[in-house]
Parts: C-alpha cells; sequence; structure tokens
C-alpha cells in the first residue's frame, strides 16, 4: 500500500507555471503540479492535453518557453536526462527508449553512469528482478522480446539509479492486461518503499485502482486537482474531456439518402507493437450525412482508416462496401475510381510529399482524374488545379506553388482536404481533420465538411476532438480497442456518455465503481 | 624465397590499407555515420605523407602526416554533417572528389620522388623459418599494427562502456538523446577516428606499398574498404577476413592474368564483389532483417528542443 502522505509536508518536486509553445501551438499554458515522497500521483487527460510535454519538461528532454521546476524547495534547471538522473528522476517512456540490436544487460548499462560495469548491472539485474518481480534474461536481444518484457527494462533502467521520483508515461498502452496487474503491484511495492510516482494515463480505471491524488490537464491548461478515488468516473470523464456545448450547426439538416459506405464484420490483426486490431467492426454512412467515429488515439482509428482507404486489404471483398460495389480487397485508386476521397492524419509524409509543389501533389489523389493522360503529367492541368486548391479554401501559400513543407500544418491542411473536396467525392473519410491546426483553419475545415455533405456527399470523420464531432456530425460512434460502439444520432449521445465509451467504462460501470 | 612465399607476402601487402581504412569507416558506421569520403581521405593521406615523408626525410613524420590529413578532412565532414545535419551521402561523396582534386595539387610537385623500402621487422631464428618466417614474423609495422587495431576497435566496441554507448547511438539516436548520451560528441570522436584510419591507410599505399606517389594511386581503394564494413556485418573479425580475401582477390588476379588461364581478367575482378552480393544475402536470408547495420545509419541528427 501507498506510505501515508501528509499533504502539509514540503513537496518533493513542485512545476509552477510551466508553459511550452511550438510556434502558434501552446501545447503547456502555465501548469502547476506538486509531487509529496512516496506519492503515485496521476496526471490525467485525453491525448493533445499537454501530459508528454509536461513529464519530458520535468525530465530534461525538452526546455520550458517559462515556469520553474522546484525540487525540495529548491529552484532548479534540467538542460538534460543527466542531470534529472542525478536529482534522483527516473522515466518510463511511452515508446521505448531502447536499442533492438543491443541485450538487455547492455541496454540497461548504456542508461546508468560510468562506474557500472556490464558485470555489476547482470548481478544487480537479479536482485531486483527478484525483488519487484521482473524476471529477464540479461543476454537476449531486446527485438525478440514481447512489448511487457521491454517494458521491464525500462523500469529497471530506473530502479537501478535508486529514483526518488518515476515517471512513467501512459505505461500500460502496450501491455496485456495481466501484464498491467503485474506493473501495479511492483509500483505499489515501490511506493511503499517511499518512492513517488507520477502515472501518466487517460485509462480512469488504473487511475482509480492506484492513486490518490490526479492533476487534470486539458488542451495544454490545467482543469482541476482531485482524489480519484472521491470522484465518479462519470466525473472525471466530464473534467478530461469538457462540459462546453458545442457550436450548434448553422443551415440546412442534412437529409440522408442511400448507402455510400458499407462495412460489414471487418476484423484485422494489428500491424505492429503499437499497433491495434480490428474487432468486427460494423458501419453504415449514408449519403448526405457526416459519420463520426470519436476515441482515444491508438484504439483503432488508423488502422481504420487503412482498411477503409485501402491501405490495408481486408480479408473478405464485401468487409468493405463503397457505393454498391465490393471493395475489401482492392487499392485505394480503385476505390478512388468508385468516387472515394481519402485524407489520413498525418499531412507531411502520408498525405502530401514534403519536398514536391503544390502542383505535384495534386498527382498523389488525383493521377487517375484530369491531371494526367496516358501515363504522362498534365503539368499545366496541375497547375491549374492547384491554384483552384489554393483560391477555394484559402490556403495561405509563400508563393505561388510552394513546397508542401513551406506550408504552416494548417494551410497544408486547408490543401489536402481541398484536394480531395475539390473533386466532389461520393464518400470521404478523413482521419483527425484539424489536429494541430490554428482555430481559423479549423472553422474552415468544419464548414467545407459540412457544406460537402449538405452536397449530397457520405462523409466519415475519425477524430479525437469531442467538440469537433458534436459540431459536425449527424451520427457517431466511439471506437474502443479496436471495437466501435453503436453508431447513434448525435442529439442521442451526451458527452459524458462518449467519455465513459471512450474510456472503456461503459460496459463495465458496475465494475468501476466497485473499486 | 619461393614464388608461393612472394605471393602471400604481396597479398598482405595489399590486404593492410583495405583493413585499416574499413576498421575506421566501420567505427564511423557504428556510430550512425556513413562516411563516403574514405576515397578522399585515403588520397589526402598518400599525398600528404608521401610529401612530408620526402620533404623531412622521415618515415615517421610521414606517417604522422597522413593521419593529420586524413583526420582534418573528417573534420570538415564532421563540421557539415553535424554542425549542419546535411546529406551524409551527398557530403561524403563530396568529400571524396574534394580529397582526390587536392591530394593532387599537393602531391604535384613531388611526382617522380621515390621513398626508400620501409624495412620489415625482423627477429632472429623466427623470420628466417621456412615459409611461415617472413610471413608472419618478417613484415613490415604497419601489418601487426592493422592486426592490433583489429583487436582494439573490436574490444573496444564489445567490452567498453564507450563503445557500448557508441553504438547505442548508432543503433538509435533519438533514444540515445532521451537517455542523455552525447550524441554529437561520440560521432565527432567517430567520425575523426574514420578520417585518421583512411589517412594512414593512404600513407601506407604511398609510402610502402608503391613507395612513390602518382595523382589518383588510392584506384577505388577507399571503396572497397566502404564495401568491405558491410561485407563485415559491422564487425572488425569479418572486416579483417573481408580485407584479406578482397586483397587476395587483388593479388591473384593479377597472377592469374600472368598465367594467361584462359578466363577473362575482368571476370576475375568481379568476384570480389560478386562475393560481397552473395554474403549479404545468404547473411540476410538466415536472419530476416537487415543485418548488423546500425539504426540510424546515414540518418540526420537533430534533437527536439
Amino acid at each position: 500500500m501507498q506510505a501515508d502522505v501528509s499533504p502539509s509536508g514540503p513537496p518533493l518536486v513542485e512545476l509552477k507555471g510551466i508553459s511550452k509553445r511550438y510556434g502558434d501551438l501552446l501545447a503547456n499554458d502555465g501548469i502547476n503540479l506538486a509531487i509529496q515522497p512516496g506519492e503515485i500521483h496521476a496526471l490525467l487527460g485525453e491525448n493533445g492535453a499537454g501530459k508528454s510535454t509536461l513529464v519530458k519538461i520535468l525530465y530534461g528532454v525538452i526546455e520550458p518557453t517559462a515556469g520553474e521546476i522546484l525540487w525540495e524547495g529548491r529552484p532548479v534547471f534540467l538542460s538534460s536526462p543527466v542531470e534529472a538522473r542525478a536529482l534522483g528522476l527516473g522515466m518510463v517512456f511511452q515508446h521505448f527508449s531502447l536499442f533492438d540490436e543491443l541485450t538487455v544487460a547492455e541496454n540497461i548499462a548504456v542508461a546508468l553512469s560510468d562506474d557500472w560495469s556490464l558485470a555489476t548491472v547482470r548481478s544487480k539485474l537479479g536482485d531486483i528482478s527478484q525483488a519487484y518481480g521482473l524476471a529477464l534474461e540479461p543476454d537476449r536481444a531486446v527485438w525478440t522480446l514481447s512489448a511487457g518484457e521491454r517494458q521491464r527494462i525500462e523500469i529497471i533502467r530506473c530502479l537501478l539509479q535508486n529514483p526518488r521520483l518515476l515517471i512513467l508515461d501512459e505505461p500500460t498502452s502496450v501491455l496485456t492486461p495481466q501484464e498491467a496487474e503485474h506493473l501495479f503491484v511492483t509500483l505499489d511495492k515501490l511506493s511503499a518503499d517511499g518512492c513517488a510516482i507520477l502515472y501518466i494515463s487517460h485509462k480512469l480505471e488504473e487511475v482509480r485502482r492506484l492513486c490518490r491524488s490526479a492533476t487534470i490537464l486539458r488542451g495544454g491548461r490545467f482543469v482541476a486537482s482531485i482524489d480519484p478515488r472521491e470522484r465518479s468516473a462519470r466525473d472525471i470523464a466530464a473534467l478530461m474531456v469538457g462540459n462546453e456545448v458545442g457550436e450548434v450547426r448553422t443551415g440546412t439538416p442534412h437529409v440522408p439518402k442511400g448507402e455510400m459506405l458499407t462495412v460489414r464484420h471487418l476484423s484485422m490483426p494489428s500491424g505492429g507493437l503499437h499497433g491495434q486490431a480490428l474487432d468486427d467492426i460494423n458501419l453504415i454512412a449514408k449519403a448526405g450525412e457526416i459519420v463520426g467515429i470519436a476515441g482515444i488515439a491508438g484504439n483503432g482509428q488508423s488502422e481504420l482508416f487503412a482498411a477503409l482507404s485501402g491501405e490495408r486489404l481486408a480479408d473478405k471483398a464485401e468487409a468493405v462496401v463503397i457505393a454498391g460495389k465490393s471493395c475489401g480487397g482492392v487499392d485505394i485508386d480503385s476505390r478512388r475510381r468508385l468516387g472515394a476521397a481519402f485524407v489520413p492524419e498525418e499531412r507531411l509524409g502520408h498525405a502530401a510529399a514534403p519536398t514536391h509543389r503544390l502542383s505535384e501533389n495534386t498527382l498523389i489523389s488525383h493521377a487517375a482524374a484530369e491531371v494526367s493522360r496516358s501515363g504522362f503529367i498534365l503539368l499545366n492541368a496541375a497547375k491549374r488545379l492547384a491554384r483552384a486548391i489554393i483560391k477555394t479554401f484559402d490556403v495561405r501559400a509563400p508563393d505561388g506553388d510552394p513546397q508542401a513543407r513551406k506550408l504552416s500544418g494548417g494551410n497544408l491542411q486547408k490543401f489536402v482536404i481541398g484536394r480531395e473536396i475539390i473533386r466532389h467525392p461520393k464518400l470521404l473519410v478523413v482521419d483527425q481533420p484539424t489536429w494541430g491546426v490554428d482555430a481559423g483553419a479549423a472553422r474552415l475545415i468544419r464548414q467545407a465538411l459540412v457544406d460537402l455533405a449538405g452536397e449530397g456527399s457520405a462523409v466519415v470523420v475519425i477524430s479525437q476532438d469531442l467538440d469537433e464531432l458534436f459540431e459536425v456530425a449527424d451520427r457517431m460512434a466511439v471506437i474502443h480497442q479496436g471495437r466501435l460502439s453503436a453508431l447513434k444520432p448525435i442529439n442521442e449521445w451526451t458527452k459524458e456518455a462518449v467519455g465513459l465509451e471512450m474510456l472503456g467504462v461503459a460496459q463495465s460501470q458496475g465494475a468501476a465503481h466497485a473499486v | 624465397m619461393t614464388t608461393f612465399e612472394a605471393i602471400l607476402l604481396t597479398i598482405v601487402t595489399a590486404s593492410t590499407p583495405l583493413l585499416i581504412a574499413a576498421l575506421g569507416e566501420l567505427v564511423t558506421e557504428r556510430s550512425g555515420v556513413l562516411n563516403l569520403g574514405v576515397e578522399g581521405m585515403m588520397a589526402m593521406g598518400a599525398a600528404c605523407s608521401f610529401a612530408a615523408a620526402v620533404t623531412f626525410d622521415s618515415t615517421l613524420l610521414g606517417v604522422g602526416a597522413g593521419i593529420l590529413a586524413g583526420a582534418l578532412m573528417s573534420a570538415l565532414f564532421a563540421l557539415v554533417v553535424l554542425g549542419f545535419a546535411a546529406n551524409q551521402v551527398g557530403s561524403g561523396l563530396a568529400l571524396t572528389i574534394l580529397g582526390l582534386g587536392l591530394s593532387g595539387l599537393i602531391g604535384a610537385p613531388f611526382v617522380g620522388a621515390r621513398r626508400d623500402p620501409v624495412a620489415p621487422i625482423s627477429i632472429p631464428g623466427l623470420s628466417d623459418l621456412p615459409i611461415v618466417g617472413r610471413l608472419f614474423f618478417g613484415q613490415d609495422l604497419f601489418v601487426y599494427v592493422s592486426i592490433a587495431l583489429t583487436v582494439a576497435v573490436a574490444y573496444y566496441l564489445t567490452k567498453t562502456r564507450s563503445g557500448l554507448t557508441l553504438r547505442s547511438i548508432g543503433e538509435n539516436h533519438a533514444s540515445a538523446h532521451a537517455l542523455g548520451l552525447p550524441v554529437w560528441r561520440m560521432r565527432f570522436l567517430a567520425i575523426l577516428f574514420g578520417g585518421a584510419c583512411s589517412g594512414l591507410a593512404g600513407a601506407y599505399l604511398s609510402l610502402v606499398y608503391t613507395r612513390f606517389w602518382s595523382p589518383n594511386m588510392t584506384a577505388g581503394r577507399g571503396w572497397i574498404a566502404l564495401a568491405l564494413v558491410v561485407f563485415a556485418a559491422w564487425r572488425p573479425g569479418w572486416a579483417l577476413i573481408g580485407a584479406y580475401i578482397f586483397g587476395a582477390a587483388t593479388v591473384l588476379q593479377l597472377h592469374a592474368q600472368a598465367a594467361q588461364f584462359g578466363v577473362p581478367s575482368q571476370l576475375l575482378s568481379a568476384v570480389p564483389y560478386l562475393a560481397t552480393i552473395l554474403a549479404l544475402l545468404l547473411l540476410s536470408l538466415r536472419h530476416g532483417r537487415a543485418v548488423g547495420a546500425p539504426g540510424s545509419l546515414g540518418a540526420p541528427f537533430v534533437p527536439d528542443r
């Protein structure tokens, strides 16, 4: 069990007014946080709430734009992780900072100071493994290990340095439930030994299981500091997701017609270590409506997008039906010829080629249409098309026809979405349409999506931004761990209900309260 | 001395510069940096060492000048690829072209000059043994240095903390940076070591192998050294074996041409390269993944701060 924490004692670490700005984006905005010795403190928030940025600042990986860090009451300036570790901080990264070709012992030794020899590491590895139940073979190469074993390496790396504060960034995102339970037991033991833990997560059940105090962030800002065991899952979800009522859409209501996209029993294995398998997805999008897919990142959105666009093929052709044609087994270009259009999440490198000009980038999705003939590029047509997209969608470009990488995020996003909408597709599937985009561009993009559906196209919007979905969607479903919830009209959803579905507690409400 | 013995001795002489240059490049690549300028650094090493050796009439000063020239060339490369995060392939090719041109300029006054052979070491008794005597106990000092260097590099990479740090940085520079490992410093030192080795290999060419200077005398040996690193799957021991296979092939195909076996000489010249391709194929079939190549090889490092 956790060591008793006296709230009046001096905090082990205190963050005061931490801000971090990336260009136009304020990733952290004046955040305060205090952790007592031996406390397990949760840092809660949706993706993009600024949790990872905050802990990277605390660990000295990135520098804050403003604010200060107090360690046992003294201000400290951490310019590198080495300094953070010297103070007594340890961090387990969400995406492991491991070296695949090296052995377990080497991976541990490399993170420690020079006076650790490989032989010492090896013997200490045995002791720690036993004490905390973290079994590992020192001479295995890391690329042969499972995700859970890899995480143990990260944890042991930290423990060997006797940390005073251990930071874990989404530690269970790659673990099986059994591996996760194993981890919690280890963390409880550590806390009992007096080590403070900062536990970053968006999984409510875990936080309620582990922590006595939690700080909630939303959109880079501090929202609340609570005891997660005294608040209901519903309350916490509301704090994480936000209570603001979405803007009501103006204009004529959408009148859905025939089915444009039908997904039936679509299942697909996960693509890799950080992937998510799709489990029996069923989805219908009709002409003239916007279907929203909500969910926290990494719950199968990218995989669903890849399956719809044809980047990954389904086992059965009839799993994905576009405009009445079964096309689960055909490639992305064939689906485009049926009138479908796709905008992936990553605009630079996936939706657009960074070093190609905008006119050349029109070829990516228009190759089958007006910008090429018999395998030859019609450069003038491509330039005209690029100019039309730039004009229609208010793309602010540095000169007439710049390279895609020269555009700001918002302008490039307007371009890649405009590039599809200008074709008047019968079906548009777009993944995170306004991720990291400024408010003005986001408004323009949402309006364009609403207008497209108004013209009779089917639109599928996959988004983590709930406000956005409430604003544009006619019907919505939530994806959680590769499973899609029921698809319901938007006015039948409340934010709380969506939040619970996103956290996967909707089905297990009773169990969550019992903890 | 029999013909057989003479052939064996020439093989050692042909292999040594390949081995030294390959070891240097191997360390550079293990740190995650691909320096395609080996040929240019070797040429500079050959020209500068010969010029210094003739001017001061000292082989030792010549060798020092060769090492220094190679290291300076690589420092320029380091500035471009580390300081400015420039493309490593382009910068390396430019370094080769620069080195070949500059070495011609430096070496121009010394065309036609000759140096006396470097005396091989002599151990009374052992060096006079039949066949193996000259081969194992009567080589010049460079040969023993190259073997010692192989052992030292292997030991450094696998047994020392610093070597572990270097390998980690080459494997994944983002993770290494997140752990607080000195990515730039280690890479800079690795590039300097690679340059110094290339310079030494060049010095061996002009001071021992030919004992004169002529433009473009490196004749593609820098490129062979680069191929050797891949052939060796980034392991020093395999670099030694590979260097001797390539050296032997170079020498034997000359003798084969002289003996007129009826096999086209061009085909014989190609054998080492065909062997490289075959070896790579077999290695990748066995492991099913890119064998030994450092994960961050050739990628510019720009930390996120």
